[in-house]
């Protein structure tokens, strides 16, 4: 495959609360900073990743292409999903060879929704949604099934969690949480409050560069030598929850196996468990030293995120091989791997 | 650049107001199945699914793509949901072919869909975010003043655009899957609708369907193993542009032109209307078939309007449009743009059946979206490029 690499990553300060901002608002400042770093203004592709629903109205991407500059016209593409797989789609027009760079964005308000209704219209409209059922009660689901299966117990999500907030506070760009409360209650049990990730309102960006143009972007890229994606059945009775099948297959097409830091986007404390374990994660591996979604989760934005992270430990030395995973759906019904390295 | 890639199986649903004997995701299967029948092969072969639709408000499901895994075959494989407003099903295709031309994947499985039915999609197109542009009343508010200012700015007269609204009707009825079949149809059937927005009457816009398409990509070995002619993919494209800027050529848009020039230069085409044997293009109000004819170069400026009353876009014409019927016969928004791509594929490797246009070796898809700001294209032939 044609060398592509990571050269720049941008992310906003991200709030747990309203700002006053538009989805537009909070994505500008990103772009406009990535723009600057690299000195691109005009890139060989554009794609971006969003949900109509948080926005309340139809082309949210609309008016984030206005806001991305779009004139004269440009090569551009959308993916209503995680920013995560609009950068897989940018990869992949990469690898045909006909352009050099690409601009990948992500963005989403989740403070202004009532996100676990707005996820309930997420699930099989004729069959699952109608019972109600939100995304953190299916999440809880999973977790009880896992925690049943494993043996793992309360205080070991506690401890995820404890780690993710922890790390959270020392990233400019994630929320500043305590640590879990002595009498924190549960949303849905086994889940407890600081299980769950917060509300947050956020965008990234990334530049993906190939070849010589990445060397010329960027003093240390973050070559991608593996990415895949993975989707299982929808119905949380169809699949095994207490494992993540298309994490295990996305990471073994991807080449998991021996990095040193893994950005894991997991939305409650016990997807955590679950990605490594089918990542093969050994304890030797630094997991979400950004914090991770617990510590700030913007939605579309945070599984691009977690390979700008996973991206940044390569760029500024701390790591020579490095993961970053998005996942989309309940219960982890679909998952991306991107594995990057410093050396090619 | 990069490697060749084939369509080799198309599947169709049959278009129409309410498919109430189908979910969306039997909708889908239906589609699906055709496809892979048409490609001789089976879920197994598949080795990726990219799916497209319009906004997610059309049905009222957030990201349906993720309940309809299984039914498009997808679990345990990659599975992407592309979404750029009216143009999706174009460039859904686009990202389906590039799977393949990157050499990511050897057969890859894409699909487009809308099933209105299961919603009001002028109600969902008519609710704006703040401090942007309201579409005001569905699409038809919006494209109506640009369709008068086409027909001030080239002084075209009145009818043109009831000349079109016949003459994809007439095309429909050679098609076995198209929602709007009217026996009949003439001008003054035409010119005695209603009005909806000035200049659009009802018989000038298209319907709202639901229905789906879908195709089977491939690259050179798997077409090679495929039982039927395959469509080879020559050249694809992506253009967009803002939305509202004072600057901005809201009749022909440059997003447009710069996706037309490209997608002709990479095919090797300096004459488009001599060159294309026929063209599956975006027309979902009558009165865009003279403005896309000017946009996509196949006469100057001003001139579209004259090459429709002459006739050579007819059928039998010299540079047939939409000999499917077009937008204009069957429009599930979604899978609109796709089924111009899979209906040019169609022509040039024989299976338009009907309508098929004698020795048709190489056609334009074209799809357009949003405020007339997102551009998808491709051209295929009857030859390997």
């Amino acid at each position: 495959m044609r060398e592509v690499a990571v050269v720049a990553f941008t992310q906003s300060e991200h709030s747990g609360e309203d700002q006053g901002l538009l989805e537009t608002e909070i994505l500008a400042p990103v772009i406009g900073e990535i723009k600057e770093r690299t000195g691109l203004t005009r890139f060989g592709f554009t794609c971006s990743g969003s949900c109509d629903y948080l926005q309340g109205a139809p082309f949210a991407f609309v008016s984030a292409l206005d806001t991305v500059g779009a004139w004269p016209p440009i090569s551009e593409s959308h993916v209503e999903m995680d920013g995560a797989w609009a950068l897989y789609e940018a990869w992949v027009k990469l690898q045909i060879g006909e352009i050099d760079t690409a601009l990948v964005y992500g963005f989403g308000k989740s403070t202004q929704n009532d996100i676990r209704a707005i996820f309930t219209q997420q699930h099989d409209p004729y069959y699952l949604a109608p019972l109600g059922v939100d995304n953190v009660s299916l999440a809880a689901l999973q977790a009880r099934a896992y925690m049943d299966e494993s043996g793992v117990k309360e205080d070991d999500l506690r401890a995820v969690a404890a780690r993710s907030r922890a790390a959270g506070r020392g990233n400019p760009f994630a929320l500043d949480l305590p640590d879990p409360a002595d009498g924190a209650g549960y949303d849905v049990a086994p889940l407890r409050e600081h299980d769950v990730a917060p509300l947050t309102d956020g965008a990234a960006a990334i530049v993906l560069a190939a070849g010589d143009k990445a060397r010329e972007l960027c003093e240390r890229p973050a070559w991608i030598t593996g990415i895949d994606h993975r989707v299982e059945p929808h119905s949380p009775g169809a699949r095994d929850l207490t494992r993540s099948e298309s994490t295990r297959i996305a990471g073994e097409k991807a080449g998991a196996a021996g990095v040193e830091i893994a950005e894991l986007y997991a939305q409650f404390s016990h997807e955590e468990l679950i990605l490594r374990e089918a990542l093969g994660l050994g304890d030797d591996v630094t997991v979400n030293p950004s914090g991770g979604a617990l510590a700030a989760n913007p939605l579309m934005a945070g599984g691009l995120i977690r390979i700008g992270e996973a991206a940044s430990r390569i760029h500024d030395g701390t790591a020579a091989r490095t993961l970053g995973h998005a996942s989309s759906g309940p219960c982890l019904q679909q998952n991306l791997v991107c594995v990057m390295s410093g050396e090619k | 650049m990069g490697n060749s890639c084939a369509v080799i199986g198309v599947g169709q649903t049959q278009y129409k107001t309410k498919r109430l004997d189908v979910s969306m995701a039997g909708l889908l299967r239906e589609a699906a199945r055709r496809a892979l029948d048409d490609a001789g092969l089976t879920w197994r072969d598949i080795d990726a699914i990219v799916v497209g639709k319009a906004p997610d408000l059309f049905e009222g499901v957030v990201m349906p793509e993720v309940f309809l895994a299984d039914a498009l075959g997808a679990a345990g494989k990659p599975l992407i949901r592309v979404h750029t407003a009216g143009s999706v099903g174009g460039s859904t295709a686009i990202v389906a072919a590039n799977l393949v031309r990157s050499g990511v994947h050897d057969r890859v499985l894409t699909l487009a869909w809308e099933k209105q039915s299961e919603s009001n999609a002028t109600w969902a197109l008519t609710v704006n975010s703040p401090f942007t542009t309201s579409l005001v009343v569905g699409a038809g508010g919006y494209f109506a003043p640009h369709i008068r200012a086409y027909i001030r700015k080239s002084g075209a007269p009145e009818h043109i655009g009831h000349l079109v609204a016949v003459k994809d009707r007439e095309n429909a009825l050679r098609n076995p899957y198209a929602h709007l079949k009217i026996p009949g149809i003439s001008r003054e059937m035409v010119e005695s609708t209603p009005m909806l927005w000035e200049p659009i009457r009802y018989l000038d816009t298209c319907p709202s369907s639901d229905g789906a398409c879908a195709m089977v990509l491939a690259s050179e070995d798997a077409a090679k193993k495929a039982p039927g002619k395959p469509a080879w993919v020559q050249a694809t494209s992506m253009r967009s542009e803002p939305m509202t800027f004072s600057g901005r050529d809201n009749v022909s848009p440059q997003a447009g032109k710069d996706c037309a020039a490209d997608v002709y230069k990479q095919a090797g085409i300096a004459d488009p209307r001599r060159e294309l044997d026929c063209a599956e293009v975006y027309v979902p109000f009558s009165w865009y078939e003279p403005m896309w004819l000017e946009n996509l170069g196949f006469c100057g400026e001003g001139e579209g309007w004259k090459l429709t009353e002459s006739g050579a876009t007819a059928f039998d014409g010299d540079t047939p449009w939409n000999p499917s019927g077009g937008v204009l016969s069957s429009n599930p928004i979604g899978a609109s743009g796709m089924i111009r791509f899979a209906e040019a594929a169609m022509q040039v490797s024989d299976r338009a059946g009907e309508h098929q246009v004698d020795g048709a070796r190489r056609a334009l898809g074209h799809a357009y979206g949003g405020g007339a700001q997102f551009y998808a294209m491709w051209i295929v032939g009857s030859e390997k490029p």
